[in-house]
C-alpha cells in the first residue's frame, strides 16, 4: 500500500463518520430513556457532554428509572467505564502534546474513539482518527440526545425496523477486520471473544470487555521478541 | 440536588479519571517501554472483538442471538469481499431489518 498521510486521513475521517452516524440512533434512544426517566433536557445534555460515554449513561438512567439509588446507578455506570482505563493504555503512546491538551482529549476516550484511532498504523494517523472518531461521535451523540429528549419519545421501534442497532456491531467488525490478517492477533482476537461471550451471564455489563482485554497475555507482550524474529536456537 | 444531579455528577467526575489515566500518566513526550507498546498495540484486537459480540448478542445478562446476527454475518461476508467500511455497516441494517420484516 502507497497511501499518502492526505489519503489516509480522508480514509480516517470516512470511518470516523461512518461510526458516528452508526451511534447517532443510540443518541435518540438515550435522550428518549433520559424523558422516561423524568430527566430535564439539561439533565440528558449534562450525561451526553460530561459524562460522554453511551453504555455508562444508558446503564445509570436506567437504574434511576427503575428507581435504583444513586450510589447504584453510579457504581453500574463506572463499572461499564473501566474499560476507559485500558483504552487510555492503549491510546497514551499516540496522545502526545501538553498536558492541558491530553487532560481535554482525554474526555473523548470512548469505544468509538479509540477504535479508530488505535487500528491506524503511525502515532499521528492514530492520533487524528482518535481525534476525528471522537469529536464526530460528541457532537451526533449530544445532537441526538437533544432531539431524543425534547423531540421524539417513541422512536426504539423505529431503530429496531430499520436494522439501525446492528450497524455498531458492524462498525467494530469493519475496524477488527484489517488485524485479523495477522495470525497472533487473530488468535487474541478469538480468544477475547470467547472470553467476553463466557462472562456475559455471569457478570455484570462491561465486565466482559475488560476480561477480554486479558487475552493479550496469550501474545506474551512481555516478550521483546517480535513474532518476525526467526526464533533462536 | 436532584437525585439524576448527583449522579451525574459523580459518573462524570469518575469516568473522567479512567478516561484521563492513560493519556496523562503515560502519555506525552515519555517514551513507553517497549512491552507497553506492544501491550497497546496488541489490545485493540480482543478488545474490538470483545465490543462486536456483546454488541450484538449481550442484552443485559442474557445472550440474544436475534436478527443482528444476520446483520453481522452479512457485515463480515461485505469485508471479505472487500467491500468499503460504509457499505460493510448499510449491509448489516440492511439485512437485520430484512430479517425482522420476514421473522415479523
Amino acid at each position: 500500500m502507497t497511501w499518502t498521510d492526505a489519503d489516509q486521513e480522508r480514509a480516517i475521517r470516512g470511518q470516523a463518520l461512518s461510526i458516528a452516524l452508526a451511534v447517532a440512533p443510540f443518541g435518540v434512544a438515550f435522550g428518549v430513556a433520559c424523558s422516561e426517566a423524568g430527566l430535564s433536557v439539561w439533565e440528558a445534555i449534562g450525561f451526553s457532554t460530561l459524562v460522554f460515554s453511551g453504555s455508562a449513561q444508558f446503564a445509570a438512567v436506567s437504574v434511576l428509572a427503575d428507581g435504583g439509588t444513586a450510589v447504584a446507578a453510579v457504581t453500574s455506570g463506572l463499572l461499564l467505564n473501566l474499560r476507559s482505563l485500558a483504552f487510555g493504555v492503549a491510546m497514551a503512546g499516540a496522545l502526545k502534546g501538553p498536558v492541558w491538551w491530553r487532560a481535554l482529549t482525554a474526555q473523548l476516550m470512548i469505544d468509538e474513539s479509540t477504535a479508530v484511532g488505535s487500528v491506524q498504523r503511525t502515532d499521528a494517523l492514530k492520533r487524528y482518527g482518535y481525534l476525528a472518531g471522537g469529536v464526530a461521535v460528541f457532537v451526533l451523540w449530544n445532537l441526538t440526545t437533544v432531539l431524543g429528549v425534547s423531540v421524539l419519545s417513541s422512536s426504539e421501534q423505529l431503530i429496531e425496523d430499520l436494522g439501525i442497532d446492528a450497524t455498531i456491531p458492524a462498525a467494530f467488525l469493519a475496524l477488527l477486520w484489517p488485524r485479523l490478517a495477522d495470525p497472533t492477533q487473530r488468535i487474541i482476537a478469538a480468544a477475547g471473544a470467547v472470553v467476553a461471550l463466557a462472562l456475559v451471564p455471569i457478570s455484570p455489563a462491561g465486565v466482559p470487555i475488560i476480561a477480554a482485554a486479558a487475552a493479550v497475555v496469550l501474545a506474551r507482550p512481555w516478550s521483546d521478541a517480535p513474532t518476525e524474529r526467526p526464533v533462536a536456537s | 440536588m436532584s437525585t439524576a444531579v448527583v449522579v451525574l455528577i459523580a459518573l462524570a467526575g469518575g469516568t473522567y479519571v479512567l478516561k484521563a489515566a492513560g493519556p496523562l500518566l503515560l502519555g506525552g513526550d515519555r517514551r513507553l517501554p517497549p512491552w507497553l507498546h506492544r501491550l497497546a498495540f496488541l489490545l485493540p484486537a480482543p478488545l474490538l472483538a470483545a465490543l462486536v459480540l456483546t454488541s450484538t448478542v449481550a442484552s443485559g445478562k442474557d445472550l440474544v442471538f436475534d436478527a443482528r446476527v444476520a446483520g453481522l454475518a452479512v457485515a463480515a461476508i461485505a469485508l471479505r469481499l472487500k467491500a468499503p467500511f460504509v457499505v460493510a455497516v448499510v449491509a448489516a441494517a440492511a439485512a437485520t431489518a430484512v430479517v425482522r420484516a420476514i421473522g415479523g
